[in-house]
């Protein structure tokens, strides 16, 4: 890939990185355009695969970016994009973080946090909702109540939870 | 159940113990590492309340960037600045990256093993029902909410309906209920400070 190839992605990505309302995955559309379509540096099946690897690799699901940058140019393409997408996201939410705590006593402020407070866990419960219904089927949909009762009652290990989900599945149950 | 909640707050004595938990919590959250930063920071390590929790996920929710990496950004810098916010992002993502880098070579020669493909399915379904648990728990922590009990249902249910049943992209959904659901806010909080 040549210099003006990387010089088109990571200032993209840059952008990009402003963007990333709702999770990582929010500019993979985005992103797929770019790597895929426009730069021919990934097929769609590797770009499919990467999001796929993320997933079920321990850690954020921003490390998506990462398996990209790393099979269109390995080591150096993977850390240069994984900084190209956190950068400026990071720089507001710090920037942000820091203006709401100096002023957490302001009406204002407290207004903000108080009414995203119920939307936030809205949200979370709609997080859930739309992995169950990508893969339906009822063993799932009991294979993920049984983990939720689990983490809201007891105080057992998550790994235990998931390697439980993962024997389940290998078995073919699920 | 609900004492779970201690009163006095504990805080990590230096980045570096900010690096390390942050490393083995990435360690253990696969499909959520929301989940287990909940668990970790609020009811193992005791540094965030579930309140303070979902406050943190409120800001980094609507700020552009994954919303955990935000929450590790705000916690870390709030303790120790700029060297508590590298540290705790520094932690969530290096040993991960690792690990998902060398699992690209694996990949290609294990996704069409069906166990393989099982297992990712199975483990999908219990981080789907990991993230609903969790938000079970942090919705008692509305109980102090100016809103009261009734609004901030029908908030939450709003948002759930918007983005998990109608798919409408998380930042439209935000703007639909999020400037309404402060004014109200607003409005509850009476006067007292401008």
């Amino acid at each position: 890939m040549n210099a003006l190839a990387w010089a088109v992605l990571l200032s993209q990505l840059l952008l990009l990185s402003l963007l990333q309302v709702g999770g990582a995955l929010a500019i993979a559309p985005d992103l797929h355009r770019l790597v895929v379509e426009r730069l021919h540096l990934l097929t769609d099946a590797q770009f499919a695969a990467s999001v796929a690897i993320a997933q079920a690799s321990p850690g954020p699901n921003t490390l998506y970016v990462a398996v990209i940058g790393f099979q269109a140019a390995g080591l150096a393409g993977a850390v240069a994009m994984q900084a190209a997408a956190l950068v400026p996201s990071s720089m507001v939410a710090i920037a942000v973080g820091r203006w709401g705590h100096a002023r957490s006593e302001r009406r204002g402020v407290i207004a903000f946090k108080a009414g995203m407070a119920p939307i936030t866990i809205g949200l979370l419960a709609a997080t859930s909702w739309i992995i169950i219904a990508e893969a339906p089927g009822w063993r799932h949909v009991v294979l993920a109540a049984a983990a939720a009762g689990a983490i809201w009652r007891t105080r057992i290990h998550i790994l235990y939870l998931m390697a439980a989900g993962a024997i389940a599945g290998a078995l073919g149950w699920i | 159940m609900d004492r779970e909640q201690p009163a006095v707050l504990g805080r990590p004595e230096s980045p570096r113990e900010l690096f390390v938990a942050f490393t083995l919590l990435a360690l253990q959250g696969f499909g959520g590492v929301i989940v287990v930063a909940q668990r970790v920071l609020c009811e193992d390590k005791r540094w965030l309340t579930r309140a303070e929790f979902v406050e943190m996920l409120s800001i980094g929710q609507v700020v552009p960037g994954p919303n955990v990496c935000n929450v590790a950004l705000m916690l870390g810098d709030r303790l120790f600045g700029w060297r508590g916010a590298i540290a705790a992002l520094g932690g969530l993502l290096a040993v991960p990256f690792a690990i998902v880098l060398a699992l690209v070579a694996a990949y290609a020669s294990w996704a069409a093993n069906p166990a393989v493909a099982g297992a990712l399915r199975g483990m999908g379904a219990v981080s789907a029902g990991l993230i609903a648990g969790t938000a079970l728990k942090l919705a008692r922590s509305v109980r102090g909410n100016p809103l009261g009990i009734p609004v901030c249902a029908s908030l939450g249910g709003a948002a759930f309906v918007l983005v998990g049943l109608l798919r409408i992209p998380l930042a439209w959904a935000l703007l639909a209920v999020g400037p309404a659901a402060c004014v109200l806010a607003w409005r509850r909080i009476g006067g007292g400070s401008p």
